[in-house]
């Protein structure tokens, strides 16, 4: 079933690719198909899955693949990566119906996407280090492609970068994974074995440099203050799909190869260093926050807030690594908030990233000087909007407020440092609100003139990832019930 | 002698020959049937090394040669190899004034790489080093163009020197043990003074280092791939490199403890892939670019040879990655035979766009050479690398890393044009740049599918390659 929702775009790309004369309506409305197919089968697994309990998989399939070096094809979901495959799929399917005026080569772009789409889900169930890295790398090739064949700009050098600099982080995260592989006995890439085993335990030396390299690619594609230069442009001069993807979906891999890899498989490492992660965390949630503040172009200013969201995410980790013996609870709490800002951030700078994406295709310009009283014209867009800035800035209600509300309560809880990024969410609420008022207030005036409001697509899209917002902002129960157990078990795994 | 073991070489060398006196009598238009004999040759001895594969290690020749699985997998990369260059040759030379002779000096070139990398003897060794060098020369400046008759020159002064400098390790150790047999030296060296065999081992790796095209002995390597034919650039580039590394391989591990080979090779390794990568940087011309660049994957190559006898992984490693690399160059330099006239990388602008196919397969074998999943260069870097770590040379396999992000750089360079939009600068005016040679277009989408499909069934080959 896995192996099926995995390989199905993938599928569905190289036969786009490979059939002559395909019209282009017709690939549009493949993808928009073999995405919707894709996500019902999702929705068919969660309606099935039962939490499978520690150090175990639901859904678990598992073959040889290089059985010289003990890696498998072993894929699998728990609570950590179910809520993050459903929410690939909603992002991928919402892209497929906002790209469907696309008349730009339309057919290698449905192509390229499906193959994400793939790429991304399979990173998501991978439950072996080096299909893990295949994955990941390969994420970094079709987003490379995207930026350079799509984008505008200076894309060809967004694109270099992007692509220099998380390829750098990728082969960091190798050489922890080889270092994760030598110390294991008997060797192994299996992700569940590596867990049990925890290897490098007892050797602070060996941990803390395997960890290093790990963190060091993780915090790369995640990003991190200060491995997140490459994010500003590669946003930038990316098309909007692409921007969605890469926000909504692609950012995730670090953050998620935090609390699938790191924490459990170095946990004492993991321990000793939780006071840099935590410091990390609260430097990118300031300094993500500050920066944004001071951009006068709308898509570099949501590319730093996603600095700033994934800062929430890395402190939260990083506290649940303050092991004290009364905090067990606050941990876990923090744990699932990260998690569930994990989705909600995809969810909400996705459509974020969509509707910026109309404002270029409209106007040509990102620059939130040129516009002004955009509400007058085009009030869906005004609407969606605001519901997508207020659900970022976590405003009660949305996913936003669920996800930081419970990573504040563990965190602080466990480390009452933390609480010195609450001022990110002081500033991002600033910034956001400040945003609105200049683009969308006042009398109607520069590119506003005119601007058509949104399309059918457009509307669809954007508006059914804010739904999705909404929903896990009033009634947060389904999501949370999925992931508790399973940051019950990595608070377990790293206290041990 | 039991020369039966040896057929696959025989094969080819016979081969060799039939082209050679066969092509002096047909006339020029058919000399084609001469291609049809090397290849039948090539296919024969690819059967024949398969079926022998299973088999138990023998030694033929008076224990000079060893038949086991390592040679039996060289045998069939090299005959494979040959075969795809054959391939893109069709291309290239079918009609030309020396086309039989260009056939009959690829395989006795074969021939001779099969010879170094059986070889379990230091004058067999020597042997196969002739053997695959001087055919070189030859297929080198049959191009007959000014950069060729320098490029040959240059390629023939090096390896006279290097093949000095081999004879001259040979001597020496023979000198200390009064044997060129490696089962008796393994014995021999260990009593013998340290600094003799450390000087002699170090002048045989320096010659069989000429011939992998790695530190110290590469220079010739990127104007030979720049200024030869497309064909032979893809053959000089690999095929002898297979013979070379397996060579290294048998010779370190009968070295006895006595001398620091392992950080010798370590060092060739280091310097091989960081000066291929850094030289690789600013070139234009795409198959000089390659030229550099297979620099550096000697220095891939030699990491397995670094740690030999100190890691399982490492001969399994070092086979997977031979023929990952194998497959994977060859994709790359067949895209170049396919648009013999686009000299410049700039004039790949598009390419991708115009023909998806080719672009795809040209990205592939690039991201392949990277090292990029699924490809099956990266399953060899892969298990290189932590063959190197397992053995306890953690800052080599950090150095392998940190070189292959390095060499991504000058991959990109090429491929970020074939995909940009417009019109390559000073439109392509021949035909030969804008329509793609048959022949090569069709073997650089069949050898970059197979680089795939070999990652992805990195399973089966390993298993193959660990018997």
């Amino acid at each position: 079933m896995l192996s099926l929702i995995v390989f199905l775009p993938l599928a569905a790309a190289l036969a786009l690719v490979a059939v002559p004369r395909l019209g282009d309506a017709v690939s549009r409305w493949v993808w928009v198909v073999v995405a919707a197919v894709d996500l019902a089968l999702v929705a068919a697994v969660w309606l099935r899955y039962e939490d499978p309990g520690t150090g175990r998989l639901a859904f678990e399939e598992r073959a040889p693949w290089i059985p010289g070096v003990n890696s498998s094809y072993h894929i699998g979901v728990d609570g950590l990566s179910l809520p993050l495959v459903a929410m690939t799929a909603v992002i991928f399917l919402a892209c497929a119906v906002f790209a469907l005026r696309e008349t730009d080569r339309p057919r290698p772009q449905a192509a390229l996407f499906l193959f994400l789409q793939s790429v991304s889900l399979g990173l998501f169930v991978a439950a072996d280090l080096i299909l893990f890295f295949l994955f990941f790398d390969l994420s970094i090739v079709g987003m490379y492609f995207v930026i350079a064949g799509w984008g505008h700009n200076d894309a060809g050098r967004s694109a270099m970068k992007f692509f220099l600099y998380t390829f750098l982080g990728s082969l960091a995260l190798l050489a922890g994974f080889i270092g994760l592989y030598i110390a294991a006995e008997p060797h192994t890439f299996d992700m569940v074995e590596l867990a049990e085993q925890t290897p490098l335990a007892g050797s602070s030396l060996g941990g803390g440099l395997v960890l290093a390299a790990i963190l060091v690619g993780l915090a790369v594609k995640t990003p991190t203050v200060p491995f997140h230069t490459w994010l500003p442009p590669a946003h930038t001069d990316a098309p909007a799909i692409g921007s969605a993807v890469l926000a909504g979906v692609l950012l995730k891999m670090g953050t998620y190869g935090l609390v699938r890899i790191a924490m459990p498989m170095l946990p004492e490492a993991w321990r000793a260093w939780a006071w840099v992660i935590v410091v990390v965390g609260i430097v990118s949630v300031v300094y993500g926050a500050l920066v944004a503040l001071a951009q006068t172009d709308l898509k570099r200013m949501v590319a730093y807030t996603s600095v700033n969201h994934m800062g929430y995410v890395v402190l939260a980790v990083g506290a649940a690594g303050m092991v004290a013996d009364d905090t067990a609870q606050a941990r876990a709490i923090a744990v699932t908030g990260a998690v569930t800002q994990m989705v909600s951030h995809g969810l909400v700078t996705g459509a974020l990233f969509l509707l910026a994406g109309v404002l270029w295709e409209r106007a040509g310009t990102y620059d939130m000087g040129s516009y002004g009283g955009l509400a007058g014209p085009a009030p869906r867009l005004a609407t969606l909007f605001a519901v997508g800035a207020f659900a970022s800035l976590g405003l009660p209600g949305l996913s936003g407020f669920i996800a930081e509300f419970q990573i504040f309560t563990g965190s602080i809880a466990a480390a009452p440092v933390t609480a010195l990024a609450l001022v990110g969410i002081l500033i991002t609420a600033a910034l956001f609100l400040r945003a609105l008022q200049r683009i969308f207030t006042g009398p109607t005036r520069g590119a506003s003139v005119g601007f058509a409001d949104l399309r059918p697509a457009e509307l669809w899209s954007v508006g059914t990832l804010l739904v999705l917002s909404l929903l896990i902002g009033v009634l947060p129960r389904p999501l949370l019930d999925v992931i508790e157990p399973a940051a019950e078990v990595v608070v377990e795994l790293v206290g041990r | 002698m039991r020369p039966a073991l040896l057929l696959p070489e025989i094969v080819l060398f016979l081969g060799g020959l039939v082209v050679l006196m066969s092509g002096s009598f047909l006339p020029r238009t058919r000399q084609w049937a001469t291609r049809v004999v090397a290849a039948t040759a090539l296919v024969t001895a690819t059967v024949l090394a398969a079926l022998a594969l299973p088999g138990p290690a023998e030694m033929a020749m008076e224990g000079t040669f060893t038949v086991d699985t390592t040679t039996g997998v060289a045998r069939i990369v090299v005959a494979l190899g040959t075969l795809v260059v054959l391939a893109m040759a069709s291309d290239e030379i079918s009609g030309t004034p020396r086309e039989s002779e260009t056939y009959a000096l690829l395989l006795f070139s074969s021939t001779g790489t099969l010879v170094l990398a059986g070889a379990d003897d230091l004058l067999v060794v020597t042997v196969g080093f002739l053997l695959a060098s001087i055919p070189l020369y030859g297929l080198i400046g049959i191009a007959r163009t000014p950069l060729s008759a320098e490029a040959t020159m240059k390629t023939y002064l090096l390896g006279a020197l290097f093949g000095i400098l081999l004879l001259a390790g040979v001597t020496l150790l023979y000198g200390v043990s009064a044997t060129t047999s490696y089962v008796e030296l393994t014995d021999r060296l260990a009593d013998a003074p340290a600094a003799v065999v450390g000087t002699g081992v170090m002048a045989v790796l320096g010659g069989l280092m000429f011939k992998a095209g790695g530190a110290p002995g590469h220079f010739w390597v990127p104007d030979a791939a720049q200024a030869s034919g497309g064909a032979v650039a893809a053959f000089l580039t690999t095929v002898p490199k297979i013979g070379a590394v397996i060579a290294a391989y048998r010779l370190v591990s009968m070295l006895p403890d006595t001398v620091a080979w392992p950080l010798l090779v370590a060092l060739l390794a280091v310097v091989s892939m960081t000066l291929g990568n850094l030289a690789a940087y600013w070139q234009t011309d795409p198959r000089r670019l390659l030229g550099w660049s297979t620099v550096s994957q000697v220095g891939y190559l030699l990491v397995p040879v670094a740690v030999a006898g100190q890691s399982d992984l490492a001969l399994p490693s070092l086979l997977v990655y031979l023929a990952g690399y194998t497959v994977t160059n060859l994709a790359a330099f067949a895209v170049t035979t396919a648009f013999p006239d686009r000299r410049d990388l700039h004039s790949y602008r598009g390419m991708g766009r115009a023909h998806p196919w080719l672009g795809a397969a040209l990205v592939v074998a690039l991201l392949g050479l990277v090292g990029t999943p699924p490809t099956v260069v990266f399953v060899g870097k892969l298990t290189t690398t932590a063959a190197a770590w397992d053995a306890g040379y953690v800052w080599l396999a950090v150095l392998v890393l940190v070189n292959t992000v390095a060499s991504l750089f000058y991959y990109l360079r090429w491929i970020a044009p074939v995909y940009a939009g417009g019109e390559p600068p000073g439109v392509l005016t021949t035909p030969r740049a804008v329509t793609p040679a048959a022949w090569s277009a069709s073997t650089a989408v069949v050898t970059a599918a197979l680089s795939v499909v070999l990652g992805v069934g990195a399973g089966v080959l390993w298993s193959l390659v660990s018997v």
